[in-house]
């Protein structure tokens, strides 16, 4: 792999860290933490939505997160003919 | 069948279960005693991981912890399920491609520098001791309440069991083991949710059924934030705590998650880089089925236990509270003499204490439900405190026969020597570990939480820089590493443990935050200690800048070997 193919391929790697990251500060400390008072007033069958977010939606989102992280992960690796 | 036989059975099987595997994924090389051989598929490593994290704590402690505290318990179900997203964006492929046995070894090996072992092998070994001493006594606690021997026989047992497997058989006896009892305690802990689910809100799926409605038509969460305010506690669905506490505290616990050793290690057992990202998925992904379900029963099992209790003539109440009062888990102090059970937050006329392990324990009782299912729980409580005892034992032991015997003391040692090095270091690990859950020092329960603060102060920065920081050298990741531990003990040694002058009071916490949220005030020093010393300071070596760019590349990761 050349030095240029990879700055590319770790410069990509971080584009999706970011806004993977971005979703898992979201839903947990933005929903969950600093929002709940405000979340609260929406309800969602019988969770009020911040209470919600902290104690399921937030752990479903990142168990998610992991996976659609390494899809994209995999398919990185095949454009740049580092897979195994 | 009673419970008592039916507990006698099911943990006969299941420990029969573990032993049978134990002798058939015996180690026989160092490798396969420190990482099984880096063979193990990823959906087997996601159920060891699942089974190595979630501990007696997890499963017998946590949805009594977030039943008494509501809303503030959100930040152990956030906290211990994040620290997953880390680990597998930021952590583990890079590991595993950098592919050696264990944290200490990369922390050395990246750092170019025995000191740098040193340190992080002694962090290791402190935050490991601190958790492995309260599983022990997870396992003696567990025996004596279900099988009504002495907590002290209880963890002799226990000792017995995990010697057998973690000297014989190391990593790779401990990962087949640990599959084993993932499923022994995910079944263990969702057969009685799900009957009580159904029971209280028609819908069998725990995770919907605490947002239905009950019999009465009222929602689950409404009917017990009325109970809670009405008895004088504060509402459950909104919490007591400061905002920057929750966040901290759920900062300390994702990023401590995120660097414990013994987790960190699973992720050098599968074959190839890609591995590392998935196993990690299916950890998260079988740790989440039990995490999710955890607030289900904490409500379940409160609304239950105040509807049976609060207010009720003692002479009528159902007979498994006076099952749980002779094991002192359950109190009642009649305090005004009206034979009435005046369960309210107010300590001075409140009559019932209740302690939180109660809410799992109790609760296939309390649903009424067959002795099988009660003696599963026992078994299932089993499973979670022996399969994290092995996993930190593991970590010891490889800490001391790998990264001090072989990398300093005695380089020159045989492979045989090694691996006879790595049992004799597991079977004194197991001697300790077993000293300690006998007799418990005062702080154990205390520091075990703030193992995670340690882990975060130390770890993980040390291990985040090394890989995404090239310029990052030793000099800065020593200085990091240990200004960073040296100021999360002293925190905890004068604000959780009152070992420096008197107790302070709560207003005296630093930016109001507690010692369990101090680790993420601690880290953030050690990142910018790091940070500024290694600018200051020379450019890490060539072959050190080019490990670097290598394991940023997932092919070629090979084996995990030890040279």
């Amino acid at each position: 792999m050349s030095k240029t193919d990879m700055k590319a391929y770790w410069k990509e790697n971080l584009g999706y860290l970011a806004i993977l990251l971005s979703i898992w500060f979201l839903v947990s400390y933005v929903f969950g933490i600093l929002l709940v008072d405000q979340l609260n007033n929406i309800k969602l069958a019988g969770f009020k939505l911040g209470f919600w977010f902290a104690q399921q939606g937030s752990m479903y989102v990142f168990v998610i997160l992991i996976f659609v992280y390494v899809r994209l992960m995999n398919k990185l690796d095949k454009k740049y003919g580092v897979d195994e | 069948m009673g419970i008592l036989a039916w507990t006698w059975i099911l943990v006969g099987v299941t420990f029969a279960l573990y032993i049978g595997i134990a002798i058939w994924a015996r180690a026989g090389s160092s490798k396969e005693f420190y990482v099984a051989g880096g063979g193990v598929p990823p959906i087997m490593n996601g159920m060891a991981t699942a089974a190595d994290w979630m501990s007696a704590a997890s499963f017998i402690s946590l949805a009594g912890i977030v039943s008494f505290q509501g809303y503030d318990g959100s930040v152990y179900l956030m906290g211990w399920t994040g620290g997953y997203v880390l680990l597998a964006l930021l952590l583990a492929p890079y590991l595993r491609k950098f592919g050696k046995f264990t944290v200490p070894d990369f922390i050395g090996d990246r750092y170019y520098s025995n000191t740098a072992r040193v340190v992080a092998v002694i962090a290791a070994l402190i935050v490991s001791f601190t958790y492995v001493a309260g599983q022990m006594r997870g396992v003696g606690i567990v025996f004596s309440r279900y099988l009504e021997v002495d907590i002290n026989t209880g963890v002799y047992i226990g000792m017995a069991i995990v010697l057998f497997y973690a000297v014989l058989g190391g990593m790779k006896g401990i990962t087949y083991t640990q599959v084993a009892q993932y499923c022994v305690l995910i079944f263990a802990f969702m057969v009685p949710a799900i009957f009580i689910s159904f029971q209280m809100t028609g819908n069998p799926i725990p995770q919907l059924g605490f947002g239905g409605t009950g019999e009465d038509g009222v929602y689950l969460l409404d009917k017990l934030d009325g109970l809670s305010t009405e008895l004088g506690f504060h509402e459950y669905t909104s919490g007591s705590k400061s905002m920057i506490d929750v966040f901290a505290i759920t900062t300390a616990l994702m990023v401590g998650t995120a660097g414990l050793p013994h987790v960190i290690v699973r992720f050098f057992t599968v074959p190839r880089v890609k591995d590392a990202r998935i196993s990690a998925g299916w950890a998260l992904l079988f740790i989440a089925i039990l995490y999710t379900t955890v607030p289900a029963v904490a409500v379940f099992a409160r609304i239950k236990l105040v509807e049976t209790v609060s207010n009720s003539k003692y002479e009528e109440i159902p007979q498994w509270v006076n099952n749980w009062e002779k094991t002192g888990l359950l109190e009642f102090a009649d305090k005004n003499a009206d034979g009435i059970v005046q369960y309210v937050a107010d300590k001075e006329v409140n009559e019932l204490t209740i302690d939180q392990d109660i809410m799992v324990l109790a609760n296939p009782e309390i649903a009424q439900l067959p002795n099988w299912v009660i003696a599963l729980v026992g078994a299932g409580g089993l499973a979670a405190a022996l399969s994290t005892a092995a996993g930190l034992l593991l970590v010891i032991a490889s800490s001391i026969s790998h990264d001090l015997f072989k990398k300093i003391i005695k380089p020159d040692i045989s492979e045989k020597g090694e691996l006879l090095a790595a049992r004799l270091s597991a079977f004194v690990a197991v001697l300790i570990a077993g000293y300690f859950g006998i007799n418990p020092p005062g702080f154990v329960a205390a520091v075990v939480a703030l193992a995670f603060g340690l882990a975060a102060a130390s770890f993980f920065p040390a291990i985040l820089l090394g890989i995404f920081d090239k310029r990052m050298n030793k000099e800065g990741a020593i200085s990091g590493m240990i200004i960073g531990l040296s100021l999360m003990t002293f925190y905890m040694a004068k604000y959780k443990l009152g070992w420096i002058g008197e107790m302070p009071d709560k207003s005296e916490w630093w930016f109001g935050i507690s010692p369990e949220g101090f680790g993420t005030v601690a880290m953030l020093v050690n990142f910018a200690v790091s940070l500024v010393i290694s600018r200051l300071t020379a450019a890490p070596p060539e072959h050190v800048q080019e490990i670097v760019e290598h394991i940023r590349i997932p092919s070629g990761a090979g084996e995990a070997s030890g040279h």
